[in-house]
């Protein structure tokens, strides 16, 4: 009837309801892909690239995992010049999200053939699009299982024929691959 | 070497992007493509990307243009591509809050929805339940259900959960498919019975009954899924939380049993429930093994888990977290900051006075690499710690006033002001080092906020230090220096020094005429109008308006203002009818928790300004007295849940009931109450509750005049609801045809007592001077005999009876009450009352002053 200010009960609600947002930042904190489920929380797309800015400033140096943020937990990934996070509030399961991070990591990995690196994530840019999609509906986590996550996305039938594809990509990922090794 | 070097500076001009660049424009232009037959499907997908893509960065969309895309969009239901039409749904998705119209492409996703290929099943089904409103779900109804129990796990989880998100529009349609969810739940499939049990539990939600049945069955044959795992230990753990008896022990058992599971994940679920539940001291011993061990994880994750759940236990158990001390030593050094700073503050409650000075080392040599939320956590554990050893408080202090000197944004720098603030309020011997640390720090403070607040604290607490010249200086040196709202909060804290210490009156005199010729208007005014009542010489004078002033509730002041304008513009506004503003009540319990975001913290007067402002008439009843805290006039587990919240006003009294009805199978319509007043009082209006339906709660208001004696006004009410009670269907809540009968309902009854009346307050540090100077009003004493035994007790009982604060009751040998508040219509009133334990029991003399020998009388009546 009343809502009396006193602090909320220390138990996890249960609910289903346990994303609050994904995304993807690029290696300068930029957007890449990003998602949020509350519309309590973040709603407008200022407040959320704000939010964005300052969880990379955060977290782009220090690989620890996971941080409290602006009363949100956030789980998160680098790979090259990939940053991955999930956001819950800061009243959830830790490991819960870490798991729905794991997904989303690992799927898109598989998507990407193990390249998981931007120039190669903006190519299959629709496939990613899907996998989030996949991953979570609305804030219930839809599926965690990388495997059946990449069944249900990586859908392309069309691919370029075999010779001119192992080429090209050979080329290019050969060469990816050496830079990095010397930029690191 | 020369290729890499052109394939960076390519990189940097495109910055590896193609989507860096785009124009919505040209996009939206694009997307007309789509109307041509056949189309490329592939070129399709990368134009859709491209909106998906310019949508996910925030780009605005108008109706027209969100529409435009939409529609040429549908047209791609024409090729056969899988991945295509996936984005097609995606798009559909995205576009469909923005669009208008949306509803046209139903009949294509049913078509999907239901057609052969398993890929599109499942989006279609989450496609189109994000397009359709409750109107248009009944159609598809039918095919939800059957969805629901697809062999097709992705399509049964898409049933599941749009119908879980539907459930927030159309609860009692869902409702009705609860019988197919149920049977999902038994799924091999993980994530299919996770979705469903959501699906069922939030059906039952408000049905005690069938989520105890729901939980125990569950709990008998545990489901393979860890997420439904967890989600049905949060169910168990809530009914725990809600039932005090020994019925809820199976339950206790069952996430005991969980705490054994193969999932980390299940595991620490259980061992924060465990943790979290109150009841459970003596079962702690697995719960905090199993965060202990979470403690030496490899992944930060379980770490800060670990870390985080023992930090919730420094309060209630303090021996439980002291036994895990080797873990949490462990992670001081942690490279993740978060679980260092954890461990570091945990180990500070919990430990003993000999390890302070070695953590406070500790500390300080991570706290200027943390971010500032952190340094805040540090900062409360310290300032916690100066309460619990205050014998260490110069050691704290110094270190607290080194942090104040380093960088950091307002907020950090308010907490460790806080911080210092509450040790120079709670222990005597800390308050003039601690002064000196403010003082020190006001020099250099680039923070206004702050300033004031510290030049204000020193106006309270500087003239009563031993040496309360040397405050001054720090404080007129910020009238040198300062901006204007610094200036003028330093003008108003020198006077608070002329006006405690006549000696220094003459001194202060000189400061104030020199701050009449400021530039600033406020500072002037400020500087005039201390001078003025200063050279008065008039001790009650003074004391009104430079030392006790009352700080009204800024809310309701303006609420206040605003009405006395719009009513009676002409008259004098009275300061004292508004509530005064309320000490933030301290979060008891000391946990160690990293939350950035505090509560909003709201007087009951602000909270119920809104609901009141419906009542006609209201304005002419003045501004709200005081709001009461709600009582119930039913049991709790009864057919209707009423609460009364009695407003007072100047004349009058608002009853508001709050009822709820919590029959599923009943619609309440005309609800008003009957009330059986005490002789005098005089029924106003009543504004009924139209409509009470099931589980919606709805207020009837009864204004009710008081006796113009205030000595009349005690007395006991009846009150009986009475309503038309019609029968309706429990799950669309739509009533059956026909009449409805009238049915009541009797309430408890209730008092109209002097503590409702009343804005009381403890005491203040002068009260002797206070007692002393109101020796010329009316007073009125007796003496009683009170039943209680106890002195305690007793001084407890008279303390309610008057809506003192427990903070009131004084002395050792003898129990003295002091307190005083003010009398609803402004009349301010003192009262004293001694207490002695005698062989009859407790005797007690009673005094009340004030200027209105009524009310003095009244108090009296009050306990008598």
């Amino acid at each position: 009837m009343v809502h009396t200010n006193t602090m909320d009960g220390a138990l996890f609600e249960p609910t289903l309801y346990i994303v609050k947002g994904m995304c993807i930042l690029d290696n300068d904190g930029n957007r890449i892909l990003a998602k949020y489920y509350d519309k309590n929380i973040l709603p407008t797309s200022k407040e959320q690239k704000a939010f964005e800015k300052n969880l990379f400033n955060k977290t782009h140096r220090a690989n620890a995992e996971i941080i409290m943020l602006e009363g949100l937990t956030c789980v998160y990934k680098s790979n090259v010049d990939l940053f991955f996070y999930v956001m819950g509030s800061s009243h959830e399961n830790e490991l819960i999200l870490q798991s729905v991070l794991n997904a989303l990591y690992e799927s898109v990995s598989i998507l990407l053939r193990r390249n998981v690196e931007k120039r190669v994530l903006l190519d299959s840019l629709d496939a990613v699009m899907l996998a989030f999609d996949e991953i979570c509906d609305g804030g219930v986590i839809l599926d965690s299982d990388p495997t059946s996550i990449v069944g249900r996305a990586a859908l392309r039938t069309d691919d370029v024929p075999l010779g001119e594809q192992t080429v090209a990509q050979v080329l290019q990922s050969a060469k990816e691959q050496l830079k990095w090794s010397l930029l690191k | 070497m020369s290729v890499f070097k052109r394939d960076k500076k390519e990189e940097e001009d495109s910055g590896g992007n193609p989507y860096q660049n785009l124009d919505k424009t040209i996009v939206l232009q694009e997307a007309r493509y789509f109307n041509q037959s056949p189309v490329n499907p592939r070129k399709c997908s990368l134009i859709l990307t491209k909106i998906l893509y310019l949508l996910n960065q925030g780009e605005k969309f108008t109706t027209q243009e969100a529409t435009e895309a939409f529609f040429a969009t549908t047209k791609l239901f024409q090729s056969k591509d899988v991945m295509l039409r996936r984005m097609v749904y995606l798009c559909i998705k995205e576009l469909s809050t923005l669009a208008q119209d949306v509803i046209i492409v139903t009949s294509s996703l049913t078509k999907d929805m239901t057609g052969k290929e398993d890929l599109y099943r499942a989006a279609a089904i989450r496609a189109l339940c994000s397009i359709t409103d409750s109107t248009m779900l009944q159609a598809i109804e039918r095919y939800m259900k059957q969805a629901i129990v697809d062999k097709n796990p992705a399509v049964s989880s898409a049933a599941l959960v749009s119908a879980l998100h539907l459930s927030s529009t159309a609860p009692d349609l869902v409702r009705r498919w609860a019988n197919e969810a149920q049977e999902a739940i038994a799924s091999d499939n993980a994530m299919v019975s996770y979705h469903a049990l959501g699906v069922v539990a939030g059906s039952r939600r408000n049905d005690k009954l069938s989520t105890v049945k729901l939980v125990t069955r569950l709990a008998r044959s545990p489901l393979k899924s860890p997420y439904a795992l967890c989600l049905l230990i949060r169910l168990a753990a809530q009914l725990v939380e809600d039932d005090d008896s020994d019925a809820s022990q199976p339950y206790i058992e069952f996430i005991e049993c969980c705490l054994r599971h193969k999932s980390e994940m299940v595991i620490y679920e259980a061992a924060h429930a465990i943790v979290n539940l109150r009841k459970t001291a003596r079962d702690l011993a697995p719960a905090v093994s199993v965060l202990q061990l979470f403690c030496g994880s490899s992944k930060a994750s379980l770490r800060l888990a670990g870390a985080r759940t023992l930090a919730r236990l420094t309060a209630k158990h303090p021996t439980a977290v002291a036994a895990c001390a080797v873990d949490l030593e462990n992670l001081i050094s942690d490279p993740n900051r978060s679980v260092a700073t954890l461990a570091v503050t945990t180990l500070l409650a919990t430990g003993a006075e000999s390890s302070v000075d070695r953590l406070m080392k500790q500390i300080s040599s991570f706290v200027s690499e943390i971010s500032d939320e952190f340094k805040i956590v540090v900062v409360r554990a310290i300032r916690r710690l100066c309460t619990k050893f205050p014998r260490k408080h110069q050691s704290l202090a110094a270190f607290l006033a080194g942090m104040l000197r380093d960088e950091g944004g307002l907020e950090y720098k308010a907490a460790i002001a806080d911080a210092i603030i509450a040790l120079v309020e709670e222990n005597p011997d800390a308050k003039e080092t601690g002064l000196a640390h403010l003082c020190e720090f006001i020099e250099d403070c680039e923070h206004t906020a702050l300033a004031v607040r510290i030049l204000h604290l020193l106006g309270r607490e500087g003239p009563k230090s031993r040496q309360p010249s040397r405050y001054i200086r720090f404080i007129y040196n910020r009238v040198i220096l300062e901006s204007g709202p610094v200036r003028a909060a330093a003008v108003s804290a020198v006077a608070q020094f002329g006006a405690q210490r006549p000696e220094l009156l003459p001194n202060i005199r000189v400061l104030l005429a020199r701050c009449q010729l400021d530039d600033e208007d406020e500072v002037r005014d400020r500087a005039i109008y201390y001078s003025a009542i200063l050279d008065t010489g008039d001790a009650q004078l003074i004391n009104d308006y430079i030392v006790n002033v009352p700080k009204p509730n800024p809310v309701l002041l303006e609420k206040a203002l605003r009405d006395h304008l719009a009513t009676r513009p002409d008259d004098i506004f009275d300061i004292k009818a508004v509530p005064t503003e309320e000490e933030p009540k301290e979060n008891k319990e000391a946990v160690v928790e990293i939350e950035v975001r505090k509560p909003v913290l709201q007087s009951l007067e602000e909270m119920y300004a809104e609901q009141l402002s419906k009542i006609p008439g209201i304005e002419r009843l003045g501004p709200v007295f005081k709001t009461n805290m709600p009582i119930d006039l039913t049991e709790a587990e009864t057919e209707y849940r009423v609460r009364l919240v009695k407003h007072v006003f100047g004349r009058h009294v608002i009853l508001q009931f709050e009822c709820v009805n919590t029959l599923s199978d009943q619609l309440l319509e005309d609800v008003h109450v009957r009330l059986e007043c005490p002789p005098e009082y005089e029924v106003k209006t009543e504004l009924p509750c139209q409509k009470l339906a099931y589980d919606k709660p709805g207020s009837v208001f009864v204004v009710v005049e008081y006796p113009s004696a205030f000595l009349d006004s005690l007395g006991t009410f009846g009150a009986t609801l009475e309503f038309i009670v019609r029968d309706c269907d429990p799950t669309t809540g739509v009533p059956d045809p026909g009449e409805g009968y009238a049915d009541s309902y009797p309430l408890e009854e209730f008092d109209m007592g002097c503590s409702d009346q009343i804005r009381a307050r403890a005491a203040s540090d002068d009260w002797e001077q206070t007692w002393e100077r109101s020796s010329n009003a009316p007073q009125a004493s007796d003496t009683f005999v009170l039943s209680q035994n106890e002195v305690n007790d007793a001084a407890k009982a008279v303390c309610e009876h008057l809506g003192l604060p427990k903070s009131a009751i004084v002395g050792e040998a003898v129990k003295e009450i002091r307190g005083g508040g003010i009398f609803r219509g402004g009349a301010p009133v003192l009262v004293r009352a001694r207490l002695v334990s005698s062989a009859a029991g407790v005797t007690m003399q009673l005094a009340a002053r004030s200027p209105r020998e009524d009310v003095a009388q009244l108090l009296l009546a009050a306990v008598g």
